[in-house]
């Protein structure tokens, strides 16, 4: 029998952002895949070297929605290599409630998704319903529901005020009961079984040559957490769990990803209590020459940021490595021989996060670089133009 | 009103559509199915087709590649349909206004009924900004 092409996208309702996928499929086996990205990319580096240090949190909070916390944590402590400051143990906590807070919500929201991808909305809607809880305590903390504006280079923006931790507190402690109904729900349902076990197997050695990262190595057997291997934050002040599962198929992940909301609402409880007096900013006194690197645990993986400074007030270069750049190659090793059902959930398992990856390069297929930087910018300049003329901008 | 204007406002189906977005305003899209908002009271649903679609939610700061898909999109949906603009990135472009690949804001593409504000905006504003929709579009006002 012939091979057949699926085009997958680039909007299709299973995926939530603009992404295509052709799937080459002999029958009901995939045999090969291939992608195009691109869809989502908004030049957020070049932006973000147009702006002045502190306002370029606003810019990488907008690079993922659901990572807002993950990429400012990452770009200040880059700025903070950069510049000799000492972030106060106070804004060190806040830091790792919000981040702590991202990762229970981000977490609940893949189950839920990937509930919904199997066709499982019971699990969807609880799991969901859970994260309003969360997502309340974030808007009491920061005053919005996504993104959090909490971060700047030296330490934070607000501060958590005595009178809300026990609102927050009270909010957190009632989803747990919940929490655990929903994980003995979904991780002793014999269907779940049969659907989830040994699809998508990512072994030790390919995670480990993909340089997988976050959840999707975990579940592989790779104990790799940025929090444990170079504390940052308040990480170091308390004792909490790597989880590590040895399977590594798609309910191994799933595993690893709900056992984590666990031991995040036990750092944010801890935090929450045991926060320090103290200030939250150290000021910027100047801005030496130099270059910096930050990376932080994001829900899906390390979020890696390098910021390079020639003095000004400006970085010269900034540069964001996102989880999903890592793990989406993954998604070769794992789908291939596996039927074209399993292939969403089996993409849906390691969090892909297009909009967080989307940074270009153009290449052409032996690896020669096409364009350099000025290039780029003189054809974007003459295309933006032409493009204008078109829709009939003025 | 036209007799099929009428029908639709009955129970608007949406679709959306990411032009680019950061995720937030889809995320919170999806926010609105779930048991706190339930949209699905006021019969709206979220549709897996754009030729099932009564109103596009669009989101997102139109780049380059999803505008060519966002026209031919526009052209499948079955007229009359509604335009809803979710999010500052769609209205004025935001923080985009500056990128290379954010040329224009979704206005000059496509007409547009409705703009909800905001970054992201809130389930109950989107919630709020389809019922003014209705109102606008059936003359209830």
């Amino acid at each position: 029998m012939g091979k057949t092409i699926i085009p997958i996208g680039p909007y299709h309702p299973l995926i939530e952002e603009p992404e295509f996928f052709t799937l080459t499929v002999d029958g009901e086996t995939v045999v090969d895949i291939d992608m195009r990205m691109g869809y989502n990319h908004r030049g957020i580096e070049k932006l973000s070297e147009g702006m002045v240090f502190e306002n370029s949190t606003f810019v990488v909070e907008r690079i993922c929605g659901i990572c807002s916390t993950s990429h400012p944590f990452a770009y200040t402590r880059s700025v903070e290599d950069i510049f000799p400051m000492e972030v106060s143990m106070r804004a060190k906590y806040i830091r790792t409630i919000i981040a702590e807070g991202e990762r229970i919500h981000s977490h609940l929201l893949w189950l839920g998704l990937a509930g919904h991808f199997l066709g499982y909305n019971t699990v969807y809607m609880w799991a969901w319903k859970l994260r309003e809880e969360i997502l309340d305590v974030m808007e009491i903390l920061s005053g919005n529901r996504n993104s959090y504006a909490m971060f700047k280079p030296g330490g934070v923006r607000r501060d958590i005020k005595a009178e809300d931790i026990p609102l927050c507190l009270k909010k957190i402690n009632s989803i747990v009961p919940t929490l655990i109904m929903l994980k003995k729900a979904v991780l002793d349902d014999p269907v779940l079984h049969a659907r989830l076990k040994g699809v998508g197997v990512l072994s030790y050695q390919e995670a480990i040559d993909f340089s997988a990262l976050g959840p999707t190595s975990r579940a592989s057997g790779v104990s790799r957490d940025v929090r444990k291997d170079s504390p940052y934050g308040a990480y170091q002040e308390m004792d909490w769990n790597m989880i590590v599962t040895k399977n590594g198929d798609v309910f191994d992940k799933a595993v690893v990803r709900i056992l984590e909301t666990f031991e995040s609402i036990d750092i944010t409880k801890y935090c929450l209590e045991n926060l320090p007096d103290g200030e939250i900013d150290a000021s910027i006194k100047d801005v030496p020459v130099g270059e910096g690197i930050g990376h932080v645990e994001a829900p899906r993986g390390e979020t890696f940021h390098y910021v390079k400074s020639d003095g000004t007030n400006r970085p010269v270069r900034h540069k964001v490595r996102a989880p999903t750049f890592m793990n989406l190659p993954t998604y070769k090793a794992t789908v291939i021989g596996q039927t074209i059902s399993d292939a969403t959930i089996i993409l849906a398992a390691i969090d892909p996060c297009y909009c967080c990856t989307e940074r270009v390069a153009v290449k052409d297929d032996k690896g020669k670089m096409l364009y350099n930087g000025q290039d780029l910018v003189r054809l974007s300049r003459e295309k933006t133009e032409k493009m204008r003329q078109r829709m009939g901008a003025k | 009103m036209s007799l099929k204007l009428k029908a639709l406002l009955k129970s608007p189906w949406v679709f959306h559509l990411s032009t680019g977005s950061c995720n937030n305003c889809d995320i919170e899209i999806l926010d609105c199915l779930t048991p706190r908002f339930d949209i699905e009271r006021f019969g709206m649903l979220l549709v897996g087709s754009i030729k099932h679609a009564d109103v596009l939610l669009v989101t997102g700061s139109c780049n380059r590649m999803s505008v060519e898909r966002l026209k031919v999109l526009y052209d499948q949906v079955p007229k009359p349909c509604l335009v809803v603009a979710i999010g500052t990135c769609t209205g004025s472009r935001g923080l985009f206004i500056d990128s290379y690949n954010c040329p224009v804001p979704l206005d000059k593409i496509i007409p547009v009924d409705v703009y909800i504000p905001g970054c992201p905006p809130k389930p109950e504003a989107m919630i709020a900004g389809i019922v003014k929709l209705i109102q606008k579009v059936g003359g209830t006002q």
